[in-house]
């Protein structure tokens, strides 16, 4: 027997392209985002810190069923972009990219957030001093300093969208080469009674993580080795 | 001091919660396992039943009768299983989980719903047509209704038209709440999951000939075997009263099971 069939294939290489869209989505939306909440004084700043974690201890299935709800043509923003013409989300691959951005948001913004609290207000008072402007004091000082903080931002906002079920159980409607992820995959495999299939794929699942993790770490020791 | 008192308390809290669970022995208590096509049904059986036997328990688990099939023979905890048709009670059977052999108590019929389009008088064929949108269905991989809902496309020959526009729920539940949402215009639902729904819309049936009949069997499991309840509630589903709700959700029985 083939090790991978072809949906299977399928579904693998959705699931990356899924997780990597997101992670780039993630970092760009996640930098300004981290920045603010380092740096701020804001009293909004604790309600949102709180907003971006919610992910962390909500049930995947309490997300997609907001998410159903809000983005199907009864909710409001289902009849928002229904209005401006735009094609409902639910059961599309943007719908999963919309869905795993809030997902995973908390595993990329806190990372960066630590990073940019860790680099502290002291080397870039210096460099504003040798007129650096604010851009240029974020991407050559803050940026590289806090570079091993972005990778772990990254790991792991790639490594958790890889892994993601409920959400995609709840909105995706497991539609071949657009909304059916590995996890989804592995769920139809077992439920059918098709355990070697699951097997498989689940083993790629679990060596993704752990090379990710082990990545992480591996990464971690060589900064404090730097330090 | 006081610590010791707590640890008292603690101490007959607990030995009052353990008697008081010993005290509905095993045979006062099942888990009964049905296809999610059961679910509105399956709840007023068991309220049915309760109100007859106030001194048992009787749970329900749904779920796609793929999956409940799964489960129990990894080992779950269900004393019967209603299943959406009679293939996976076999399986049961032949896989040596079952205590008895499977008993056609239903026969399924799919519908085509929608919650946004006037489906009076629609056709199979028709969902070719795209103003109909998105169609759901379930996972024909492990749910009855969704294997029955592709053999309908496909002997309407729109199988391949409608490809595109396929979403395909976990199980039936899942399927039928994509369509009323509205995030589905149009599902190919079990009838017994919208014949009674308080959610508004319209259907036209699939006509049986387009699919396998969905003659829906149960089986105890071996752990139900020796269970006097798990018989009893069986029968029940089976008798007078049992039949009546069931018929009321559009489940028309097979005439050789009749009493």
């Amino acid at each position: 027997m083939a090790l991978l069939t072809e949906p299977d294939m399928e579904a693998l290489g959705l699931t990356l392209r899924l997780a990597s869209t997101v992670t780039v989505l993630l970092l760009l939306l996640g930098m300004p985002l981290a920045w603010w909440l380092a740096h701020t004084r804001s009293r909004w700043r604790r309600p949102l810190a709180a907003v971006v974690a919610l992910p962390l201890v909500l049930p995947p299935t309490v997300l997609g069923f907001y998410l159903l709800m809000l983005l199907g043509p009864n909710g409001v923003v289902g009849r928002t972009m229904a209005a401006l013409g735009l094609a409902a989300l639910p059961f599309t691959f943007k719908g999963l990219v919309v869905a795993s951005m809030i997902y995973s948001l908390p595993f990329v913004v806190q990372p960066l957030h630590n990073a940019f609290e860790s680099v502290g207000r002291r080397p870039l008072e210096v460099a504003a001093c040798l007129r650096a402007g604010p851009l240029d004091r974020f991407f050559s000082v803050a940026l590289p300093l806090a570079w091993p903080g972005v990778l772990t931002a990254a790991v792991l906002g790639f490594a958790h969208t890889v892994g993601e079920f409920g959400v995609v159980l709840m909105i995706g409607g497991n539609i071949p080469g657009q909304t059916r992820v590995l996890s989804m995959r592995i769920y139809d495999h077992v439920q059918a009674g098709e355990y070697h299939q699951a097997n498989v794929l689940s083993l790629c699942l679990l060596v993704v993580s752990f090379a990710a993790l082990l990545a992480m770490s591996l990464l971690r020791t060589r900064r404090q080795a730097h330090d | 001091m006081m610590k010791r008192r707590w640890l008292q308390g603690l101490l007959a809290l607990g030995v009052a919660w353990a008697s008081s669970s010993m005290a509905a022995p095993a045979d006062e208590h099942i888990t009964v396992a049905a296809a999610a096509d059961l679910h509105q049904a399956m709840d007023e059986v068991v309220a049915a039943y309760r109100h007859d036997h106030p001194a048992s328990k009787v749970d329900v688990v749904y779920g796609s009768s793929g999956n409940l099939l799964t489960q129990i023979e990894q080992g779950a905890p269900f004393e019967i299983f209603f299943s959406a048709d009679s293939n996976y009670p076999q399986q049961l059977v032949e896989h040596g989980k079952a205590g008895g052999t499977p008993v056609p108590y239903a026969l399924g019929h799919l519908v085509m719903w929608s919650a946004s389009i006037d489906m009076r008088g629609v056709q199979v064929a028709d969902l070719a047509q795209p103003r109909f949108g998105r169609i759901a269905i379930a996972n024909p991989q492990h749910a009855p209704y969704g294997k029955r809902a592709e053999q309908a496309l496909r002997a309407a020959g729109v199988w391949d038209k409608v490809q595109s526009r396929l979403v395909f729920g976990d199980n039936i539940g899942q399927t039928a709440q994509f369509a009323q949402s509205g995030n589905a215009q149009v599902g190919l639902v079990a009838e017994s999951l919208v014949i009674n729904s308080p959610v508004k819309g319209s259907s036209a049936p699939v006509p049986s000939s387009l699919y396998e009949p969905l003659k829906q069997s149960f089986v105890i499991t071996r752990r139900g075997a020796a269970n006097a309840l798990a018989k009893d509630f069986a029968s029940y589903v089976q008798g007078g009263q049992g039949k009546a709700i069931l018929s009321r959700y559009g489940f028309n029985l097979p005439v050789e099971n009749a009493p």
